[in-house]
């Protein structure tokens, strides 16, 4: 595949590759390494960094393992980014597909649906559902997917309508298929590639929409995320900066990975394409 | 007029292009060597992917970067009498083949006329545009309606004249026309030829017709040179290579595109002054 | 101008249906909270299980859903919002007060973000594959995968902790007798810190906008074509190849309003800016549903405006909108 040694031929795509394989290292390896669990007391309050073998670097407010933490926390980080980058390309497939295939009201309605859930800022509703909903895992993933599932949408049915009107569509309808086997076995495989290539866009904003919602207190209370560590350390920001740091240099370097092994994807298939 | 001058314009020696892709590479250039002479009307004509248009972008400086281009293209004129090379807009006219891709869209056509003439003639911007009015007169454009007009409110004849007025606005020496006409529709094509024509005449140009409709080359020029995949097949005077084609390939050329309409045109003696 | 009113009028009516969406959304909401708007003033002003039955029937809460959906429309058409159970006060009354410290903060953060961004991204488009355009993109992705949030802490703690610069949050010095100048510079001081962080996370998303824009025009045929009018690069550059890419940076500054919006909710937390994020924030820790219904509803109608307003400026910029509609 000349796709995959174009993808491996970008320093990006590489950093971008090695960040999310360590990430994934990290998740995994979580329970094995810290197999206490990361909210229990495992020294002194405010151990700084770099000062004790066992607790690298050092401890929070409540003396807990920061290592420990940033190790979960990676867990929930990808977990609720990969499930609600998921439902949201879902939803928008599922929607786009229904529009752009049905037309007329149908369309002109689902259309205005998904105009309506880009005027309400995404970071309020996801606030709003969560706050209504309590704060969950799942509704943290719904609430997020519910603010994310308009761009995919829109690309969906985009795709959708220059599907439809092609012959092989056309000999489905002759013979006879119905028109959501249509719908959903004909064309929205065909309309998937654009909508897939929004994903590293979507998990990117995910696992930031997740760190705000957690950061303001609304994420699942009994799961360590970086979010919750990054306001945790606010409170002590003057005496221990490092405690708010951490995390936030771990959700840096997420993001990064995520848009960069991304971009390189997409880089690599559009060259592809363009070759072929 | 019809007298050439002696003087040779651009002297090009054994000019090859070739492109690093391989899909363009159809469109390069074997070792071409030709002289323009001043004030001469040459035509180059050929099927598409003979080279034709990669010649003209070469001789206007305008190939692409990915182009790699060996030989010489030699102005005698300007290494002696200046010591510098030719100006593209100042020395070299440029028309392209689709008038509605090469005006800026958001531009109006007075500013994209009179910022050539800004350019190259220093003049003010109220200098510019008076100029820009003048040289829309000559190419019969009403220019109270045309100057702040924007390229999508105008025909496709009327851009092409907007465009040659752009070409022609700093007096150059040498006026390339790619294909200027094919983009357009009969009635329209044989007034732009005409138009051509006599700015050609009253200027005093070299004009260089890339074409591969031979009866229009028939008509413009007094020297033709055919062209057949990078490479020059032949060079003549216009009545030989009508009338006495030594090229197999410039045989087939005449007898594919010459019907009855065109046929009286091959009758009448090449680069005599026809107009007035 | 007609051009431009004749989309206006269509504009306003899709934005209506829009409204109409977002209402029946936030009231779809309202009833999936725990407790209603009886609760609420009751937990407000207190009250006794026979005033709580009276005051159900009397608001027509005890009424079927879609009686219950057309009072809420026909109390909206009267812009009241309900009463807020954190503040005791009508909703409206304490949106507006927040109002202008948020439209102060996204202005300036859009004004920072869009120019800023877009100047880089010339900088960075005017030589695409350059060493600027290469540093210039990767930072900018840098700079786009940082939450605005933990930006505006570590601005804290390098300028207001350790510096000393600059407040730490608020909009301005409370208790202070300043005015006119001195109160401006007092709330300019006070509001730096935030709008570079909101600022600076859409600011990459213009760069890149921007870069991706103009590598687009560059390969333009008329791009060729200037080049062979001899027009000078710096020309070229600015007013073809920039002029042309900025056009659809015009059209996402309308659709990243909503983002903006949603983003100054956990910096105006960060910074304590008294503005409508933070009280969204703190409807949600009140669990005053209404008043966060409010918010929601006061930010889509912003919105709305806001694209509004983007629509005209850009028929005005592009001189092929409306074109079909009987130019010359």
């Amino acid at each position: 595949m000349s796709g995959v040694s174009r993808f491996l031929g970008k320093p990006e795509a590489i950093a971008g590759s090695i960040i999310l394989c360590a990430l994934l290292a990290m998740a995994l390896s979580a329970g094995l390494l810290f197999p206490s669990d990361p909210q229990a007391i495992a020294g002194p309050a405010l151990l700084p960094p770099f000062q004790h073998m066992s607790l690298p670097l050092g401890t929070d407010r409540l003396g807990r393992n920061v290592l420990a933490e940033l190790f979960h926390g990676a867990r929930a980080s990808l977990a609720v980014g990969l499930a609600a980058a998921a439902a949201s390309l879902a939803i928008g497939a599922f929607v786009g597909t229904l529009a752009g295939f049905a037309g007329g009201l149908m369309d002109e309605i689902l259309m205005r649906v998904t105009d309506a859930f880009q005027t309400v800022p995404g970071f309020l509703l996801a606030l709003a559902f969560v706050s209504i909903a309590g704060p969950s895992l799942t509704a943290v993933v719904t609430a997020i997917a519910l603010s994310a599932w308009t761009g995919p949408a829109r690309i969906a049915r985009a795709q959708v309508l220059s599907i439809r009107e092609r012959d092989y569509i056309a000999s489905a309808r002759v013979i006879g298929m119905h028109p959501l086997e249509i719908a959903f076995r004909e064309i929205l495989p065909n309309a998937l590639p654009p909508v897939l290539a929004l994903s590293s866009i979507i998990v990117a904003g995910a696992i930031l929409t997740e760190a705000a919602l957690s950061f303001l207190g609304l994420g699942d209370p009994n799961r360590v995320t970086w979010g919750g560590m990054i306001a945790e350390g606010r409170t002590v920001l003057r005496s221990a900066p490092f405690l708010s740091i951490i995390p936030g240099v771990a959700l840096v370097f997420t993001v990064l990975g995520v848009y960069l092994a991304g971009e390189g994807v997409a880089e690599a298939t559009a060259i592809r394409r363009g070759l072929s | 007029m019809s007298a050439s001058g002696q003087e040779v314009l651009v002297s090009i020696r054994d000019l090859s292009v070739s492109y690093s892709s391989e899909a363009d590479n159809e469109a390069a250039l074997k070792g071409i060597s030709l002289d323009i002479r001043d004030g001469e009307r040459l035509a180059i004509i050929g099927e598409s992917g003979s080279g034709k248009s990669t010649f003209a972008l070469a001789i206007a400086g305008l190939l692409p970067g990915a182009a790699k281009m060996t030989g010489s293209i030699e102005w005698p004129g300007f290494s002696t009498k200046l010591g510098q090379k030719p100006l593209g807009g100042r020395d070299i006219g440029f028309v392209f083949q689709d008038p509605s891709a090469s005006l800026d869209p958001v531009m109006p056509i007075g500013r994209q006329i009179a910022e050539v003439a800004k350019t190259h003639l220093f003049m003010s911007w109220p200098q510019a545009y008076g100029h820009a009015e003048k040289l829309l007169k000559r190419v019969r454009l009403d220019p109270a309606s045309i100057i702040p007009a924007y390229p999508h409110q105008l025909s496709g004849g009327q851009k092409q004249r907007a465009a040659i007025a752009a070409a022609i606005a700093a007096g150059p020496n040498l006026l390339i026309a790619d294909e200027a006409t094919s983009a357009l529709d009969t009635i329209v094509q044989a007034e732009v030829v005409s138009l051509i024509e006599q700015l050609v005449n009253e200027d005093g140009m070299a004009l260089l017709f890339v074409t591969h409709d031979i009866a229009l080359a028939a008509r413009l020029a007094e020297r033709i040179a055919v062209f057949q995949r990078g490479e020059m097949v032949e060079l003549g005077e216009t009545a030989n290579i009508i009338h006495s084609p030594r090229h197999a390939c410039t045989r087939t050329f005449r007898d594919a595109h010459i019907g009855l309409d065109t046929a009286p045109l091959l009758g009448r003696p090449a680069g005599g002054p026809r107009h007035g | 101008m007609t051009r431009a009113s004749t989309l206006l009028r269509r504009r306003l009516v899709g934005s209506i249906f829009v409204l109409a969406i977002v209402i029946v959304g936030t009231f779809l909401l309202l009833e999936a909270a725990p407790g209603d708007a009886v609760d609420a003033y009751a937990a407000s002003t207190g009250g006794d299980a026979g005033l709580i039955e009276l005051l159900r029937h009397r608001w027509g809460l005890d009424q079927s859903a879609l009686t219950r959906l057309a009072s809420y429309i026909w109390t909206l058409a009267h812009l009241d919002l309900g009463q807020s159970i954190a503040f005791s006060r009508p909703i409206r009354d304490v949106i507006f007060e927040r109002l202008p410290n948020t439209l102060l903060l996204m202005g300036s953060a859009t004004a920072l973000s869009f120019g800023l961004g877009s100047a880089l991204g010339i900088v960075a488009g005017a030589r695409p594959g350059s060493f600027r355009d290469r540093f210039l993109s990767i930072g900018s992705l840098a700079l786009y995968a940082v939450p605005g949030f933990w930006l505006g802490l570590v601005l804290i703690v390098v300028f207001a902790v350790d510096l000393r610069w600059l407040p730490i949050g608020g909009v301005e010095t409370i208790a202070s007798t300043d005015t006119g100048f001195a109160r401006a510079a007092d709330i300019a001081r006070h509001l730096l810190l935030p709008v570079t962080a909101l600022g600076f996370i859409y600011l990459a998303l213009y760069l890149r906008m921007m870069r991706a824009g103009m590598a687009e025009v560059w390969r333009m045929d008329f791009i060729l074509a200037a080049r062979a009018r001899g027009i000078t690069r710096r020309r070229i550059v600015f007013a073809h190849v920039a002029r042309n890419a900025l056009l659809p940076l015009i059209t996402m500054l309308g659709l990243q309003s909503a983002q903006m919006l949603g983003g100054s909710v956990v910096i105006e937390s960060v910074f304590s800016v008294p503005g409508l994020g933070r009280l969204a924030q703190e409807a949600v820790t009140a669990r005053d549903t209404p008043l966060l219904m409010g918010i929601i509803l006061t930010s889509a109608v912003l919105v709305i405006i806001i694209n509004l307003a983007v629509d005209i400026a850009y028929a005005f910029l592009d001189p092929r909108v409306g074109a079909s509609e009987g130019s010359p």
